[in-house]
């Protein structure tokens, strides 16, 4: 019963942290190469035209949900498990997101790096 | 990519790591708090190393926006993950921490995914507002301008 909470827990963190970065990833691709407007406007330029979008507002709420429930399940799940799992879980999770809402080219080469990058993060936070 | 973008990106895992680093090194010396005495968050941010720290993943968020902005998810996520990879080795050569081989196997494994995903193009999805302006006229010239893309990508690798 224990292992069924921890990993609800570990689903949830990880379910919000990938609709926040999607959120802000799609947000970022509407403003457009921020670079150019930093040329073309300045700074309160770009700043206007990130705040001017509604889906980074939901994805900072998404990731800030997300943190919490992090916390909450730091605070009585194993620390060694939760933690490696949430964060390894978040890539594998965001290239199939990234694929499907963002319609970006997840080709196999992506696909190795994000399973390489997942099975690497398990081991270091581990 | 540009100059200013590879520097984007570096900010992106330096920032992430050294405001981790920071913020946890500062939450040891306050100690653990308690959810009776939220208060206790307020005043953690008196520490130095707490604000600090804060201030460098305020700066992380900055660049992660901005990478976004002209990058893939998929691009800019992997890039994230080489601040583990930084942290383990500051612990390894400036803090003389030992490192399991395990956590070598995991460094080893996070370079070779970032490293897979470097060498392909940044930005694949059509979300943009504004395309560049020889992309019109370029289309004639498609066929010869992807034998030229898949040459300086396996260039690039």
């Amino acid at each position: 019963m224990k292992h069924l909470y921890t990993w609800s827990a570990i689903l949830i963190v990880v379910f919000f942290s990938v609709v926040g970065d999607i959120l802000i990833a799609r947000a970022m691709k509407k403003v457009g190469d921020v670079h150019e407007w930093w040329d073309r406007g300045g700074l309160w330029t770009v700043v206007g035209r990130v705040l001017s979008r509604p889906s980074f507002f939901l994805g900072i709420t998404a990731m800030a949900v997300s943190f919490f429930s992090l916390l909450f399940a730091l605070s009585w799940g194993d620390v060694s498990l939760v933690a490696p799992a949430a964060a390894s879980l978040t890539f594998i999770g965001n290239a199939f997101a990234a694929k499907i809402f963002l319609h970006e080219k997840v080709d196999r080469r992506r696909w190795i790096a994000a399973m390489l990058v997942a099975a690497g993060v398990a081991l270091l936070a581990g | 990519m540009t100059f200013r973008k590879y520097l984007v990106l570096a900010g992106v895992t330096v920032f992430a790591a050294a405001g981790d680093s920071m913020l946890s090194h500062g939450m040891k010396q306050i100690g653990s708090i308690s959810l009776h005495h939220l208060l206790g968050v307020i005043l953690a941010l008196l520490n130095p190393w707490v604000a600090v720290g804060i201030l460098l993943l305020l700066a992380f968020f900055a660049s992660y926006m901005n990478a976004l902005s002209w990058a893939d998810l998929t691009y800019v996520l992997p890039a994230t993950s080489i601040g583990y990879v930084l942290l383990a080795l500051v612990a390894k050569f400036a803090l003389h921490e030992q490192i399991s081989l395990l956590r070598w196997l995991g460094i080893v494994l996070i370079s070779g995914g970032v490293g897979f995903v470097a060498g392909g193009e940044a930005l694949t999805s059509h979300g943009h507002h504004q395309s560049p302006p020889f992309a019109k006229g370029a289309q004639d010239g498609a066929a010869e301008s992807e034998v030229a893309s898949a040459v300086s990508s396996g260039a690039q690798r």
